[in-house]
């Protein structure tokens, strides 16, 4: 099923809700945009005027610092002016309804709404209710979706292991509670890996999650053999209430991501965590500090992909800007 | 006034009627002639329904009208208006008000409100345990004798087992019928929607299957220990009402009831998290769907239900888990049904008797038949009538319905109640 929530009726990006429904085109077109941006924070003027004049809300119902961060640094560096809001503490402890305060600050003429909410669905629900020259991006919604992770994921993937169709990849955590697992599914499989493996106890695996076009592992070293992409999920301890590990001890035995279990994977294997990440639980520093982590590019690549997708959705159409040297 | 309904074809399932036949209502509202007037009758009314379908009005199960508490979102007045508007002459509602159904003082106000307006009849439910906390067992006699038809505990599982065994052999030494939402609460855990595919891809926290199977087993057992009369509500999933009629092979004194919703929608409709596909329990898969739809048709089933749950419009405008669940769900109830005669599962007199007779015998009230000298319930439709569903169309205060925009055929166009015409169709 897809989403026509998220195109205008000219088939524009309007809003990035979700993975889900965007066709392989549009996600290359993304990647391309994105790619033509790394040099801009290379530059000593790390500014293109693409939303200049242009107003964005981060609009945090639940805290982060990096994924703000690095929204607010692209929103920045196109020109726009950026404004964060914190709600989660200030108005809906007041009895205010998530929509109520979308209007409000929509009556102060935002152009473009970032939205990170605990509940998933929260990203459309506002998408369905803004008048059509508002734009949403879907910063994370409950455990739902977090596109922008799963773009700046595949970009990272590309850059470092070429084309997407010779890949094995396996996502390794709490799949069941991440929505940015769920994205890098939508995203992997519209690309067309050659293989997507999910790892994971069963306690952390969504029921029918193999509907999704991925083959679920239970077992770490089967799950990594010969695969070229690890991709590591955060283990949320504050999402742990039902007790779906016995321990962080036994879960770091059996799915913390060590060198020897790096070894199953191919030689060449490169390994991805989104950040944070919890070292010696879902993670071993000597990977993640190690030759094949690209954990710290990913971050640099984030501030593009999130750059491209701004300037596609306020721009309607932007022109890649390679080569421009400033304003 | 006397009436003489004419021109119809009267589909009277109890009796086994179903032909071309008048119907004559005596001024006192009772029927006193069916195929041919009684000798002398002279009617001061006539009601011309050529080619239209005449049936016993319809019985509903439950429908939560909001009033007493949730004024905001309905009253008794507004639903009954809009019961009426569906061919419903009688309804039971649960005890889930504020304050609960758990005193003979507050079933009688229930009913008097009712009575006042002349419309729907109104059979409540009454408490099972005090405060429907699930601890201490609720006036059962008292509240049977004040018109509650039987007990529950709503939505609210009782989850001690002990307390339900009692439950369970109190309301049978006084031959009371208890209705049960079986549902076990830890696997519930929070869920809002079926544990599966759909529940997967938008990372919606799930219910599982077992989550009803397991309160099944359970309140099978005690049962069956017990002796109680029960009746399952909603039950949503395939292998929950294969339960149900594997315990009916044994002679276990129960029965079971399904909405119209689930008998048409399954979690794929729920879409990109449109809210007003929430319901409790939840919308399960298509083999759950088509498990209910056999066990319709093969009697395990015995009555479809509205399960009506007026909103106000902001309670369905907040995330999916957050918005509140229920449809506005009185005047779907007929259309839907009358799909499912369209799509063959049943055919128009066992369609009409899941909404009259067998609902009426599940609630132990003399109604939902027009024997000669019964009560002149009677809910007239239009089999031909192509409409849309749209909000304009709706008397209920609430509008939240998933079936919005839906085209339907067959359409109530009067309903009378102890002989009175209360509804017709502009």
């Amino acid at each position: 099923m897809t989403d026509d929530l998220q195109f205008d009726g000219q088939g524009h990006l309007r809003h990035l809700l979700t993975i889900e429904g965007l066709s392989r085109q549009t996600i290359l077109e993304i990647l391309d945009i994105a790619e033509s941006f790394i040099t801009v924070g290379e530059r000593e003027i790390k500014k293109v005027p693409l939303a200049r004049g242009k107003t964005v809300v981060n609009l945090f119902f639940e805290s982060s610092t990096r994924t703000r961060t690095t929204f607010e640094i692209a929103a920045k560096r196109l020109s726009a002016d950026v404004i964060n809001l914190n709600v989660s503490a200030s108005s809906t402890s007041k009895g205010e309804t998530l929509l109520d305060t979308i209007r409000n600050l929509e009556a102060m003429h935002t152009d473009l709404f970032v939205v990170r909410h605990s509940e998933s669905g929260a990203a459309h629900l506002i998408a369905r209710h803004v008048p059509s020259h508002v734009h949403i991006i879907n910063a994370g919604d409950g455990r739902h979706a977090h596109p922008t992770q799963a773009l700046l994921d595949v970009f990272t993937i590309r850059r470092h292991k070429g084309a997407f169709d010779k890949l094995k990849i396996a996502i390794v955590g709490d799949i069941l509670h991440s929505r940015v697992a769920r994205s890098q599914i939508h995203a992997l499989t519209t690309l067309g890996v050659a293989e997507l493996r999910v790892i994971a106890p069963k306690t952390l695996l969504p029921t029918a999650v193999e509907k999704l076009g991925v083959r679920a592992f239970t077992n770490m070293e089967d799950g990594l053999e010969g695969v070229d992409v690890v991709m590591m999920l955060r283990l949320q301890r504050e999402r742990m209430q039902g007790g779906h590990i016995p321990s962080e001890q036994e879960y770091f035995n059996l799915y913390g991501l060590t060198p020897a279990k790096l070894d199953f994977a191919a030689k060449d294997a490169i390994v991805m965590h989104p950040g944070p990440m919890n070292r010696g639980l879902e993670i071993d520093s000597a990977v993640a500090d190690g030759a094949q982590s690209v954990i710290l590019p990913q971050v640099t690549y984030g501030i593009a992909v999130r750059m491209a997708v701004m300037a596609l959705i306020m721009g309607g159409h932007a022109e890649p800007v390679a080569g421009r040297r400033k304003e | 006034m006397s009436l003489h309904i004419k021109g119809g074809r009267l589909i009277d399932p109890a009796n086994k009627t179903d032909g071309k036949k008048d119907l004559y209502i005596d001024d006192e509202g009772f029927v006193v002639g069916v195929g041919k007037a009684p000798d002398g009758f002279k009617p001061s009314g006539t009601l011309d329904v050529t080619g239209k379908i005449v049936c016993p009005g319809l019985v509903d199960l439950r429908a939560r009208l909001r009033e007493p508490g949730l004024e905001y979102k309905a009253t008794i007045e507004s639903e009954l208006r809009a019961a009426v508007a569906a061919g419903i002459t009688t309804l039971s509602c649960p005890p889930d008000s504020n304050p609960v159904i758990e005193t003979p003082a507050m079933a009688q106000m229930i009913q008097s409100r009712a009575w006042r307006f002349g419309l729907t009849f109104i059979h409540p439910l009454g408490a099972l345990t005090r405060g429907l906390e699930g601890k201490l067992l609720a006036d059962m006699e008292a509240l049977d004798d004040a018109g509650c038809v039987g007990f529950t505990n709503g939505f609210e599982p009782v989850k001690d087992t002990l307390v339900m065994r009692r439950a369970l052999e109190y309301a049978a030494t006084f031959d009371l019928t208890v209705f049960l939402h079986a549902e076990d609460p830890w696997l519930r855990n929070g869920g809002c929607v079926h544990e599966g595919e759909v529940g997967t891809r938008l990372g919606l926290p799930g219910i599982p299957e077992a989550a009803e199977t397991v309160g099944v087993a359970r309140d099978l057992a005690l049962i069956e220990q017990t002796g109680c009369r029960a009746h399952f509500c909603n039950l949503s999933s395939a292998r929950a009402v294969a339960m149900i009629a594997e315990a009916q092979k044994q002679g276990l004194p129960v029965s079971a009831d399904v909405t119209a919703h689930h008998l048409h929608l399954t979690e794929h409709d729920i879409g990109f998290f449109n809210t007003q596909c929430h319901v409790r329990p939840p919308l399960r898969s298509q083999r759950d769907r088509d498990g209910l739809r056999q066990a319709l048709k093969n009697g395990v089933l015995g009555a479809i239900c509205s399960d009506h749950q007026p909103h106000e419009p902001d309670a369905k405008l907040a995330p999916f888990a957050e918005s509140e669940p229920g449809i506005s769900a009185l005047e779907t109830l007929l259309p839907l049904t009358l799909k499912l005669v369209d799509e063959k599962l049943v055919s128009l007199p066992e369609a009409i008797a899941l909404l009259t007779w067998r609902p009426a015998d599940i609630l132990g009230v003399d109604t939902g038949r027009l024997d000669l000298g019964a009560t002149a319930d009677i809910c007239v439709f239009d089999p031909e009538a192509h409409w849309i569903l749209t909000e304009d169309k709706l008397a209920s205060r609430g509008h939240n319905t998933p079936f919005l925009n839906w085209e339907f055929r067959g359409r109530v166009t009067h309903t009378l109640i102890g002989g009175n015409l209360v509804y017709e169709l502009k």
